[in-house]
C-alpha cells in the first residue's frame, strides 16, 4: 500500500497547537458520557490514569489487566524520576528547553507536535501527582527537590527516593481504585487480551482470556485504549518484568493497526551484568546513579586486580574523557555503546569481564556516607542483594541491557492508531521519544497520555457516535475472533513437541540480541532474518506445553506470548535492515562518524517507518510518515 | 468473614464467568450505637482489651503493694483489709466502695475475656487452613504467642485464689477447713505453707508476668499511643512493671515457705 | 560462581481453590549460587516440562523486589530467610548444598489459593478501593509547590508508601491480620497535608474493609519482621489512633450536617 501517513497535527504555531486542538475538539455532554463505553487494556501508568480520568468524567470504563492487581504493572519498577519543565530550580529550564532536549535526545526522529505537547503537560503531571499524595523528595523548606538526568543540563527531574515509578503508579492505582470502588470502572484482573475485533473498519471491542479459567470472552465498546507497555522482552534478557509482552499490541497490529519503528529499542547503560546462563532477567540500576557515580574501566585490558588496588593513573574515566561537557551524564545510547566498546576490547571488570565500574568512592568522600545513603540507599541495597557485593566499598559493576522500546503502535496526534476507535498510550505507542528516550521521560509520557491527552482526544472521536448503535458481542466478527483464539490456545497445547516456550524464548532472544541489539550490521540482520523463520517453524512443530487450558497455566500463557514475539522479532530485524542510517538507539555499524558516533541520513530517513500486517511479518508493507522540523533544527547530536 | 473472592468449583473451573470488580466501596454498614459500633471492629475490641488491661494492671499492682503489709506483721495486714472495707466510710456505707471496685474489676475482667474470646475466634477464621510446614518465627516471642494460654491459666488461678483466700472453701489442711474470716494474715500463711499451693502460686505469677510483659507493651500499640521519642520506653515500662508485680507476688510464698513470714 | 548441589525441595501442589493439596518432593541436582530463588524454580519447571509434567504455578513478575507479585513461604518464613528481601531477590547463595527447602503458599482466608503456590490477594485491593486514596480528580490540582511539605513529613510518608502490597505481613502474622498493610497506606496519606481533608473518613473506611476480611493484630511484630520494605509497626499505632479519632470526629461532622 505504501501510503504516506497523516499525523493530523493541528494548525498554528508549535506552542499553540495543543490549545488550538482543545479549542476545536468536539465534546460530549456530561449527561451523555455514561452512554459510552471505553475499554482500557493495561493498568500501568498510562492505563490506570486513563481509566481513572475517563471514569471521573463519567464514561463507563472497563479496565483489563493480566496481573492480579492493577498495582503490579511494570511502571512500578522505574526508579530515577519524572521530568517536568517546572523550572523550580531557576536554572534555565522551560517548556521549550524540555521540548528541544527531548527532540535532540530522540535524535530528530520524533514528531515535533507531540513532543511539544508532552513538554507542555509535563507541568500539570507534577501538580496532579502531588495532589494525589505522591511523596516526592523535598527540600528542607518544604518545596520539591529536583535532580539532573542524562541528556539534560538542567535539574528538572522529580523523584521519590529510588522508587519514583512505584509512587507514581500507586498514585494512579489509587485513583483507579477509587473509581472501582465507586462503580465507575469495572476491573477485570488476571484477564489477558488475545484479540482485537474490527467491524466495518472500526475497532468494536476485544477478546480476552481469563487466566484463571482459560475462558475466552468478548467485550464490545465505543473505543479501546491499548496501554499495554513495550516489547523489550523480545530480547529474553531485559530489564522488563517477566510477564511484559507484545501480545496486545501485536494482535492489534494483525487486525490493521500499523506498527511503527520496531527497531528503536533502547539499551540502558546501567544494569547489573549477567552472572550466569540460567539468568531470567536483568536488573536496572537507576540512571540517577550517574549523577554521583563515576564510570571507569582499567586502562590496561585484562587488568585483573580488584578495583581498589588500581591507582587513579591506571583508570580510564572514559565518559568524562570522551564527553567532557556531559561526562557521566551522556545520553543512554551513547553511554551504552561506549561501555560495549571497552568491554569488547577486554577492559571489562568482574568475574565474566562483562561490566564497567560505577564508582561512588569520590561521592562518598565529597558528600559523606549519609547523603549517599539517603540518595541511593535502596538502590545500593538492591545491588547488594543481587550481586552479593557491597557498593559502598567496592564499585558497582554495570553493563547495558535492553530497557525500553521507543517503537510501538503508530498513533497520530490524537493517539489514535490506524484502526479508528483504537488508541495506544504510554510505551505501547511509538509517539514521543523518537529513536532514543531520555531518562525520566517514560513516566512523564505515560501519565501525559493517560491523564491529559486521551481524555480530550477520545471525546472528539466519541461525540459524533452519540446514540448510534455499536456492534455487540454477538456480531460474527466477535464470534470468529473467539473461535480463532480458542483454536490458537488449543493449538499450543496440542503441538506435542519437546521444547518449552522458555527454551524458544531464550533462543529467540539470543538471535535478536546478537544481531539486532546495541550494534547492528546489514550482514548480521540478514543472518537473523534467515535464522528467525527457521526457529519459528521449529517452534510451531516442536513446542511442548504441559497442563491444560482450563486452569492457571503459565506455560500456555508464555507460549502465546513467545509466538507473538517471534513475529515481532522478524519485523524488528526487517526494520533495522531497512533503516540504513544510525540514529539514537538504532546504531548500524556501517553508518558512523570517524569518532564512532551515530551518522544520521536526514535526506532519506527523516521519517517514521510504520508497517502494515500482510499475514507475514517478513513481508509487511512499509508506510512512511514524513517528519518535519520547523522549530527544532536538524543538527548532529553532540554531547561533547 | 465476608468472602470477597470469586468462588471456583472443585476442579478449578468456574461455574459462571468471573465477575469484574466494581462498586466495592458502595455498601453501607449497619447503623449501631457509638460504643457498639467501635466494639464491633477488631481494633475496637483491642481498645477494650487495652482499657480493661489497664484496669486489671492497676488491680494487680495495688494488690501486690497492699500485700507487702504482710512483712509488717499480722496486725498491719488485717488492718489493711479492714481499711479496704471502710474505704470512703462514713461517706459511703461500709464495704460499699469495695463492692463497687470489685464490680468494676469484674466488669473489666469480663470485657477483657469477651474481647479476647471474640478476637481469638476471628483470628482462627482468618486462617482456617494452617501452614502445613513448621513456622520459623522471627520476632514473635513466647509471651506474645502464649497470651491466651497464660491468660487462661492466670484466670483459673484467680478463681482458685478467690476460693482460697476470699471465700475460704479450699483453704484446708487435710479435711479441716482452716479459713477464718477476717484473719487475713493467718489465712495467707496457712494456705501458702502448703508447698503444692505455693508452687502453683509461683507458677501462676510467673505466667502473669509473661502475660503482663506483652500486654503492658501492647496497650500503647493498641491505643495508638505512639511517639518516636518515647517508643523505646514502652518496652522498658512493660518489663519493669511485669518484674515489679512478679517479684512482689512471688516473694510471699517464698517468705512463707522460708519461715520469714509465719504465724 | 559456585554451584549448590542436591537440594531437596518440598513444594506445595494444589489443583484449585477447593481441592486438597499436598507436598511434592523434587530434587534440584545443581544450581548456581548466583541464581535467584525463582530462577531455581524456573529451572525446576523446565525439568518438569521436559518430563511432561505440569509446571509449578507461582506468581512473579518484576524480579527486582518492587512489584510485590512474588510470594512464597520458604522454610516457615514469608519471602524466605533473608530480612528485607522479597523472594525474587533472594539468591541461592543464602542456602547450602543438601538443604531441604519447604515451599508453601501464603495462607489466609482472605488469600485463597488459586493453584499450587499462587494465591488471590484481591482483598488488599478492596481495602484501597474503600478509601486508600486522596480524592483529586484530574485537572484541578494547584501548583505543586503551593503545598509545602516539611522534609521529615515527606520522608515519613515515603517510608510508609514503600509498601509493595505483597501480602507477606498477612502471611507472617499468626492471626492473618492485615494491619501493617492498611496502617502503611493510612500512615502514608494521613501525614501529608494533601491527605488531611479525608483523613478520618479514610481511616474508618479502610479499617472497616480490613475488618471484613482479615484477622486482628496481637502485636507480635512478625509482619514488620517479614516486610521486605521493613515498614515499622508504628504505622499500626498510627492507624489505631486515627481510627479512634475518626470515630468521634466523623460523628461530630455527621451530626453537624
Amino acid at each position: 500500500m505504501n501510503t504516506l501517513l497523516n499525523a493530523k497535527i493541528p494548525s498554528g504555531a508549535l506552542h499553540e497547537k495543543w490549545d488550538n486542538y482543545k479549542a476545536d475538539a468536539k465534546l460530549v455532554n456530561p449527561n451523555n458520557k455514561r452512554k459510552f463505553k471505553v475499554i482500557v487494556v493495561g493498568t500501568g501508568l498510562a492505563g490506570a490514569s486513563a481509566a481513572a480520568t475517563l471514569a471521573e468524567l463519567g464514561y463507563q470504563v472497563d479496565a483489563f489487566t493480566f496481573h492480579d492487581s492493577a498495582r503490579r504493572a511494570h511502571s512500578i519498577a522505574a526508579q530515577g524520576g519524572i521530568n517536568a519543565a517546572k523550572n523550580y530550580q531557576g536554572d534555565g529550564d522551560s517548556i521549550n528547553r524540555l521540548f528541544v532536549d527531548t527532540i535532540k535526545g530522540g535524535d530528530f526522529r520524533s514528531r515535533e507536535g507531540n513532543v511539544h505537547r508532552l513538554a507542555q503537560v509535563s507541568v500539570d503531571i507534577i501538580d496532579q501527582m502531588v495532589a494525589q499524595g505522591v511523596p516526592f523528595a523535598r527540600e528542607y523548606g518544604g518545596t520539591l527537590d529536583n535532580r539532573s538526568f542524562g541528556g539534560a543540563q538542567v535539574s528538572r527531574t522529580f523523584y521519590a527516593r529510588g522508587q519514583t515509578g512505584q509512587q507514581l503508579l500507586l498514585g494512579a492505582y489509587q485513583q483507579l481504585s477509587r473509581q472501582v470502588g465507586l462503580g465507575g470502572v469495572r476491573l477485570f484482573n488476571r484477564t489477558e487480551l488475545v484479540d482485537v475485533v474490527v467491524v466495518d473498519g472500526r475497532c468494536s471491542g476485544i477478546v480476552v482470556r481469563d487466566l484463571l479459567t482459560g475462558e475466552i470472552t468478548s467485550h464490545a465498546a465505543h473505543a479501546v485504549v491499548m496501554a499495554t507497555g513495550g516489547y523489550g522482552n523480545v530480547f529474553y534478557l531485559s530489564t522488563n518484568a517477566m510477564n511484559c509482552n507484545v501480545t496486545a499490541s501485536w494482535r492489534a497490529h494483525r487486525r490493521g493497526a500499523m506498527f511503527a519503528n520496531p527497531c528503536y529499542t533502547q539499551i540502558h547503560p546501567t544494569c547489573i551484568p549477567q552472572s550466569d546462563e540460567s539468568q531470567s532477567k536483568l536488573t536496572l540500576m537507576s540512571e540517577s546513579l550517574r549523577n554521583d557515580g563515576r564510570i571507569w574501566v582499567p586502562k590496561n585490558a585484562d587488568d585483573a586486580r580488584p578495583a581498589d588496588q588500581i591507582p587513579e593513573s591506571e583508570r580510564d574515566y572514559y565518559l568524562e574523557r570522551l564527553y567532557p561537557s556531559y561526562g557521566n551524564l551522556a545520553p543512554r545510547d551513547i553511554s551504552s555503546r561506549a561501555a560495549k566498546r571497552l568491554v569488547d576490547k577486554g577492559h571489562g571488570v568482574g568475574p565474566l569481564k562483562n561490566g564497567v565500574n560505577l564508582d561512588f568512592s569520590a561521592a562518598i568522600e565529597r558528600l559523606g556516607l549519609d547523603v549517599v545513603q539517603e540518595r541511593y540507599g535502596n538502590l545500593f541495597q538492591m545491588y547488594e542483594r543481587i550481586a552479593g557485593e557491597d557498593p559502598y566499598s567496592t564499585p558497582m559493576r554495570i553493563y547495558p541491557a535492553t530497557h525500553y522500546t521507543m517503537g510501538g503502535l503508530w498513533v497520530d496526534y490524537e493517539l489514535a492508531t490506524t484502526i479508528p476507535g483504537l488508541y495506544a498510550a504510554g510505551e505501547a505507542n511509538f509517539s514521543d521519544h523518537g529513536a532514543n528516550r531520555l531518562g525520566a521521560s517514560a513516566l512523564m509520557q505515560g501519565l501525559a497520555d493517560g491523564y491529559f491527552v486521551l481524555p480530550y482526544t477520545i471525546s472528539n472521536e466519541l461525540a459524533p457516535m452519540l446514540n448510534k448503535p455499536i456492534p455487540t458481542t454477538d456480531h460474527p466478527a466477535f464470534v470468529q475472533a473467539e473461535t480463532e483464539a480458542r483454536d490458537r490456545f488449543n493449538g499450543y497445547l496440542n503441538v506435542g513437541g519437546t521444547r518449552s516456550p522458555d527454551w524458544f524464548h531464550r533462543e529467540l532472544g539470543k538471535i535478536i540480541w546478537d544481531y539486532c541489539g546495541m550494534e547492528r550490521t546489514q550482514q548480521g540482520l540478514e543472518k537473523a532474518l534467515s535464522e528467525l523463520p527457521a526457529l519459528y517453524s521449529e517452534f510451531k512443530k516442536d513446542l511442548r506445553v504441559t497442563g491444560n487450558g482450563e486452569s492457571v497455566n503459565q506455560t500456555l500463557e508464555k507460549a502465546g506470548r513467545v509466538d507473538d514475539f517471534f513475529q515481532l522479532g522478524m519485523l524488528m530485524c526487517r526494520d533495522a535492515l531497512d533503516r540504513e542510517e544510525s540514529c539514537g538507539a538504532h546504531f548500524r555499524s556501517e553508518y558512523q562518524t570517524a569518532e564512532g558516533e551515530a551518522l544520521r541520513d536526514d535526506k532519506n530517513y527523516c521519517h517514521v517507518s510504520a508497517y502494515d500486517w500482510t499475514g507475514d511479518p517478513m513481508a509487511a508493507d512499509l508506510n512512511k510518515e514524513k517528519l518535519e522540523f520547523e522549530t527544532a533544527h536538524l543538527a548532529t547530536r553532540s554531547y561533547k | 468473614m465476608a468472602k470477597t473472592q470469586q468462588t471456583l468449583t472443585k476442579a478449578g473451573k468456574s461455574l459462571a464467568p468471573r465477575q469484574p470488580v466494581t462498586g466495592t466501596a458502595l455498601s453501607v454498614r449497619k447503623k449501631r450505637s457509638f460504643i457498639a459500633d467501635i466494639y464491633s471492629t477488631a481494633i475496637g475490641k483491642k481498645y477494650a482489651m487495652a482499657i480493661s488491661g489497664i484496669a486489671l494492671m492497676g488491680f494487680v499492682l495495688f494488690h501486690m503493694i497492699g500485700n507487702l503489709k504482710m512483712y509488717l506483721g499480722a496486725a498491719e495486714l488485717d488492718h489493711y483489709a479492714e481499711f479496704l472495707k471502710e474505704l470512703l466510710y462514713p461517706l459511703a456505707p461500709k464495704g460499699a466502695v469495695l463492692w463497687i471496685l470489685r464490680g468494676g474489676l469484674l466488669a473489666m475482667l469480663a470485657l477483657h475475656l469477651h474481647a479476647a474470646w471474640s478476637l481469638t475466634i476471628l483470628n482462627h477464621q482468618a486462617r482456617p487452613v494452617k501452614y502445613q510446614s513448621p513456622r520459623d518465627y522471627e520476632v514473635a516471642n513466647f509471651a506474645s504467642r502464649t497470651m491466651r494460654y497464660s491468660g487462661m491459666i492466670v484466670l483459673s488461678f484467680l478463681i482458685w485464689h478467690l476460693l482460697d483466700l476470699t471465700f475460704g472453701v479450699v483453704n484446708t489442711v487435710g479435711t479441716d477447713n482452716t479459713f477464718v474470716k477476717g484473719e487475713v494474715y493467718a489465712n495467707v500463711v496457712r494456705s501458702l505453707d502448703r508447698w503444692p499451693v505455693a508452687v502453683f502460686y509461683i507458677l501462676a505469677n510467673l505466667l502473669l508476668g509473661i502475660h503482663l510483659r506483652h500486654g503492658a507493651w501492647s496497650i500503647f500499640q493498641s491505643l495508638g499511643w505512639n511517639n518516636p521519642r518515647f517508643n523505646s520506653w514502652r518496652w522498658s515500662f512493660a518489663t519493669v512493671f511485669a518484674l515489679v508485680v512478679v517479684i512482689g507476688n512471688i516473694s510471699f510464698p517464698i517468705a512463707v515457705l522460708a519461715g520469714i513470714v509465719k504465724l | 560462581m559456585k554451584h549448590l548441589t542436591n537440594l531437596k525441595l518440598k513444594v506445595w501442589r494444589q489443583d484449585g481453590p477447593d481441592t486438597v493439596g499436598k507436598f511434592e518432593t523434587h530434587v534440584v541436582e545443581s544450581v548456581s549460587d548466583e541464581a535467584s530463588f525463582l530462577e531455581m524454580l524456573d529451572q525446576l519447571n523446565e525439568k518438569l516440562i521436559g518430563e511432561n509434567k505440569d509446571a509449578i504455578v507461582f506468581d512473579h513478575d518484576c524480579r527486582e523486589g518492587i512489584c510485590g507479585t512474588c510470594s512464597l513461604m520458604i522454610n516457615g518464613r514469608a519471602h524466605g530467610p533473608q530480612r528485607a528481601t522479597t523472594t525474587c531477590q533472594l539468591h541461592m547463595r543464602t542456602f547450602s548444598s543438601g538443604d531441604e527447602i519447604v515451599i508453601e503458599p501464603w495462607r489466609a482466608a482472605a488469600f485463597p489459593i488459586i493453584k499450587d503456590l499462587m494465591v488471590d490477594r484481591a482483598s488488599f485491593d478492596r481495602i484501597i478501593e474503600s478509601g486508600g486514596f486522596i480524592t483529586s480528580p484530574t485537572g484541578g490540582a494547584p501548583d505543586a509547590n503551593l503545598i509545602p511539605v516539611p522534609k521529615p513529613v515527606s520522608d515519613a510518608a515515603m517510608d510508609s508508601a514503600a509498601c509493595i502490597g505483597c501480602g507477606a505481613c498477612v502471611a507472617a502474622c499468626p492471626n492473618g491480620a492485615a494491619n501493617l498493610f492498611t496502617g502503611a497506606k493510612i500512615a502514608h496519606l494521613s501525614v501529608l497535608p494533601q491527605g488531611q481533608a479525608e483523613r478520618f473518613k479514610r481511616a474508618e473506611a479502610m479499617v472497616n474493609s480490613m475488618d471484613d476480611q482479615f484477622g486482628s493484630c496481637t502485636n507480635h511484630g512478625e509482619c514488620s519482621a517479614a516486610c521486605p520494605k521493613e515498614i515499622s509497626l508504628d504505622v499500626i499505632a498510627l492507624m489505631n489512633s486515627d481510627f479512634r479519632k475518626s470515630k468521634s470526629k466523623n460523628r461530630k461532622q455527621l451530626s453537624r450536617g
